[in-house]
């Protein structure tokens, strides 16, 4: 094998392995051969994590790149209205309406459209499925020392709803009355009536097919997920040995486990509205000065059961995202993470107040301003634990042997956007505040730095850190810094305007302003972003051509371990097989974060603990 | 499955696929917690119409809870190496499974046949819902019934540590979707 460098070192960890390690006897078994078999078994309808791993990080790809599409799109009517978009009409078809001089422009329908598909794809195809799908599978078996998850076959499955879902989605943008337009948060009664738009119709009954498969998508992977971290850890591995990346998706997967399915309940009861004629959301409404005959139902009532999912949702997203920059940071900077208990107990103390905050969502909803008082309370509290995680990043960074490489650069970089987006947070939390931020660019912007590009950056951080894991190469760092700097900076140029916007008061969700003299000020600001908003999509296509040239061409990995790291996936050969170690399983006799102990730049977790020496989880 | 099994009490002493069957449950629960919190939020706003649920009701809740008796004497049965019991009483609690449902159903007619439809009031609504909702939930537990029935019938009589727990995840679903009616048809019967 490759392992010729450093081979004494690995030899010592193989001796170790085979001295301490745990025997299963699973290599007797053969069922890596019953299915593995074929082709289809082995990389299409594959249950193994890994294969697994990949399957969501390219799915989640391609949806990012048709989802940042759709913005670019959108965006240029924001910036550029006056503009002839004729070009596109070859893509968009019959949704750019071309007048007698030649001049295109975006049907405001598709417009509507657009934003809904591309909130919808980001929050659960990209940042959900292919953050969390991608690294918890890659990671969770690795790091705790599995052979696989629980059980590789729901976990197939998991994935196949997932791409099921997408497939009913992408279907749904060619339908003659488009895709659902009302908003990634379906909000009735657009989403309740049929005919309160043309994308309310089968656009939307393909949105909600789509999602409820990915809800079983989240359900069947979350299952997995904690079963084999509960119940598969190897010998020693104690709760406070695993590295915060486990903790991370752990509390994630809880999350989604409970949260999720009370979306669906709220879709259950908008089926019912929208199919039988049920009134559970609707109440006197006219549509074109027609009287329905829906009466007793309340709106406000889906805004709760949406918002009970969706705010857990965000840290759903954010959550992995935390994971991984955390172990990234600590590995690249060779140092112990800071403060690793405080770390877990607020990934778990995030958790739980994740429940209790739904209601800022909807402080401008006409709920009780008494009860709004309370959640302005506990959604200041979650400020708390998520200050005490940046602290705790930034004293590990503080001091350390820094290795400025992409996979430390996005880290740092989500740090960053994590505090900007985080201060904003704590305006929108207090309900007086949110009177004149609601439903502003002021929210777009909070929730896009804090989100959008926090979560995409410690995805990218965790792609680039575990590209080697993934395919064996590295990534190319030149392309990684370009993107890195051009994608940080990109970040801010589209973003930071947007507070300004927000705060005199230019609404969201608007095709076009030029009904209001007052926001005509601001052409020049929406002209930038949109140019911004460019030209930080190309440098995305940086990133893409780099993961593809590096699956193929790029510089190989030729030892185990190139990081240095402490945890246990860097133990497994350089392309791990079936069952992930050839021989006995791994046992644990530390902590995942030994940087810099007593003189030794590493000690990786399967070393027993020296003569005399101290172990570093109390 | 086959690794789940293989690795089964590795770590804790619970089986992985129970765990994976309880967290399955827990997530179900907060889906019916939901309708119910909607429920309450709702009728909290008032233009609700009481009603009183159909006595049927009362019976299916009076079968449900029989066939989760006699399941569980199965299970004991099976556990015993009592082979002609435990068929016997696996059939029993399938057919009242099925009975259940019918019972159900016959619930509806007569909430129909008195004026209570589903397009009417919110109140009414929730009713059809919730207890349409719980019984795709049994159907579900019936399709489990029907592969222990398979085994049952199909394999040969032996008891082996794999077979029980398959029967106990067959059978602690039951319970549970009999629990869940129990508790959503107190809460409709005195939360109206
Ligand atoms: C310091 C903690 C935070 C506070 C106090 C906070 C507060 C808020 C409030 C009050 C709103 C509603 C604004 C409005 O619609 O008027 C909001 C919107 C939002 N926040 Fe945060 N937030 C925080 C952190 C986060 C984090 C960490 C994420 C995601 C990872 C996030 C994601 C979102 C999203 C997606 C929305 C907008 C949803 C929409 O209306 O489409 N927030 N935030
Ligand atoms: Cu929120």
């Amino acid at each position: 094998m490759a392992d010729s460098v450093d081979t004494t070192l690995y030899k010592k960890e193989d001796a170790l392995i085979e001295e301490l390690g745990y025997d299963d006897h699973f290599h007797e078994h053969h069922h890596g051969d019953k299915y593995q078999a074929s082709f289809i078994t082995k990389y299409i309808f594959s249950q193994d994590h890994k294969i697994i791993a990949k399957q969501f990080l390219i799915t989640g790809m391609i949806w990012a790149i048709i989802g940042a599409a759709m913005s670019v799109i959108f965006r240029m009517q924001l910036g550029f209205p006056e503009e002839s978009l004729t070009w596109i009409k070859p893509l968009l078809g019959k949704w750019i309406v071309v007048d007698a001089n030649g001049v295109g422009t975006l049907d405001p329908e598709f417009y509507y459209a657009l934003v809904t598909m591309h909130g919808t794809i980001l929050v659960f195809f990209v940042l959900t499925a292919g953050l969390s799908g991608t690294f918890s599978n890659l990671l969770i078996p690795l790091q705790v020392g599995a052979r696989d998850m629980a059980s590789p076959f729901l976990n197939m499955l998991s994935y196949w709803f997932f791409f099921l879902a997408g497939i009913i989605m992408f279907i749904s943008l060619f339908l003659n009355t488009g895709p659902f337009s009302g908003g990634w948060v379906a909000y009735p009664p657009l989403s309740a009536l049929p005919e309160a738009s043309s994308g309310s119709k089968a656009g939307m009954t393909m949105w909600t097919m789509s999602l409820v498969f990915f809800v079983v998508s989240v359900l069947l992977g979350g299952i997995n997920y904690i079963t084999t971290v509960l119940n598969l850890r190897t010998k020693g591995m104690s709760m406070w040995r695993l590295p915060l990346t486990i903790w991370a998706f752990l509390v994630t997967a809880i999350l989604g486990l409970l949260s999720f399915p009370v979306l669906v309940a709220a879709f259950f009861l908008l089926m019912f509205d929208r199919g039988i004629g049920t009134s559970f959301y609707l109440s006197e409404i006219y549509i074109g000065g027609q009287a329905l005959d829906h009466v007793g139902g309340s709106p406000i009532l889906y805004q709760h059961l949406f918002w009970f999912l969706g705010h857990p949702e965000v840290y759903i997203i954010i959550l992995p995202a935390m994971g991984l920059v955390s172990e990234v940071l600590s590995v690249q900077s060779r140092k112990p993470i800071f403060g690793y208990r405080a770390m877990v107990l607020s990934i778990l103390a995030i958790g739980f107040l994740s429940f209790l905050v739904w209601a800022h969502h909807m402080f401008m909803s006409g709920v009780n301003p008494f009860i709004s008082n309370i959640f302005v309370v506990f959604t200041l509290i979650i400020a708390v634990p998520s200050a005490v995680k940046v602290f705790n990043w930034i004293s590990t960074l503080y001091r350390g042997n820094v290795r400025l490489n992409t996979p430390a650069l996005f880290a740092i970089g989500f740090v960053s956007m994590f505090i900007s987006g985080g201060l904003t947070g704590i305006f929108l939390g207090n309900s007086a505040l949110d009177i004149q931020l609601h439903d502003t660019y002021f929210v777009v912007a909070h929730f896009h730095i804090v989100m959008g590009v926090a979560a995409f950056f410690g995805m990218f951080a965790g792609i680039y850190h575990w590209f080697p894991k993934l395919y064996g190469r590295f990534m190319d760092e030149t392309m990684g810094k370009i993107h890195f700097w051009g994608t940080m900076i990109g970040a801010y140029v589209i973003f930071w305007p947007m507070h300004y916007l927000g705060m005199v008061g230019v609404p969201r969700r608007y095709y076009s302003f030029d009904a209001y003299q007052a926001f005509s000020d601001f052409d020049e600001m929406n002209m930038f972003i949109t140019v911004g908003a460019i030209i930080t999509f190309g440098l995305q296509l940086v990133f893409v051509i780099n993961f593809f040239y590096s699956i193929w061409k790029g510089k190989k990995q030729t030892v185990r371990n190139p990081w240095g790291a402490t945890s246990l996936e860097w133990t497994t050969p350089i392309r791990p097989g079936h069952g992930n170690w050839p021989g006995k399983i791994p046992s644990v006799h530390r902590w995942a974060y030994d940087y810099g102990k007593d003189g030794k730049e590493f000690i990786p977790q399967i070393t027993p603990l020296a003569e005399g020496e101290e172990p570093s989880d109390h | 499955m086959q690794l789940a099994l293989e690795n089964k009490r590795r770590r804790n002493s619970i089986h992985p696929m129970k765990l994976a069957l309880w967290m399955s449950l827990a997530s179900i629960s907060m889906m019916f917690a939901g309708l119910l919190s909607a429920y309450i939020v709702r009728q909290a706003a008032g233009n609700w119409f009481e009603f009183t649920l159909p006595n049927l009701f009362l019976v299916s809740t009076g079968i449900i809870i029989l066939s989760s008796i006699t399941l569980h004497r199965s299970l004991v049965a099976f556990r015993n190496k009592k082979e002609s019991s435990y068929k016997i009483l696996l059939v029993t609690s399938f057919i009242l499974g099925v009975l259940f449902i019918v019972c159900q159903y016959q619930g509806w007619m007569a909430m129909q046949a008195a004026g209570i439809d589903i397009k009417g009031n919110p109140s009414g609504s929730f009713a059809y819902v919730i207890s349409g909702l719980h019984v795709a939930h049994v159907l579900g537990g019936l399709a489990a019934m029907v592969v222990a029935l398979i085994h049952a019938f199909k394999l040969d009589f032996r008891v082996t540590p794999l077979r029980i727990n398959r029967l106990e995840l067959t059978s602690h679903y039951w319970h549970y979707v009999d629990a869940l009616w129990v508790v959503l048809f107190l809460f409709l019967t005195y939360y109206r």
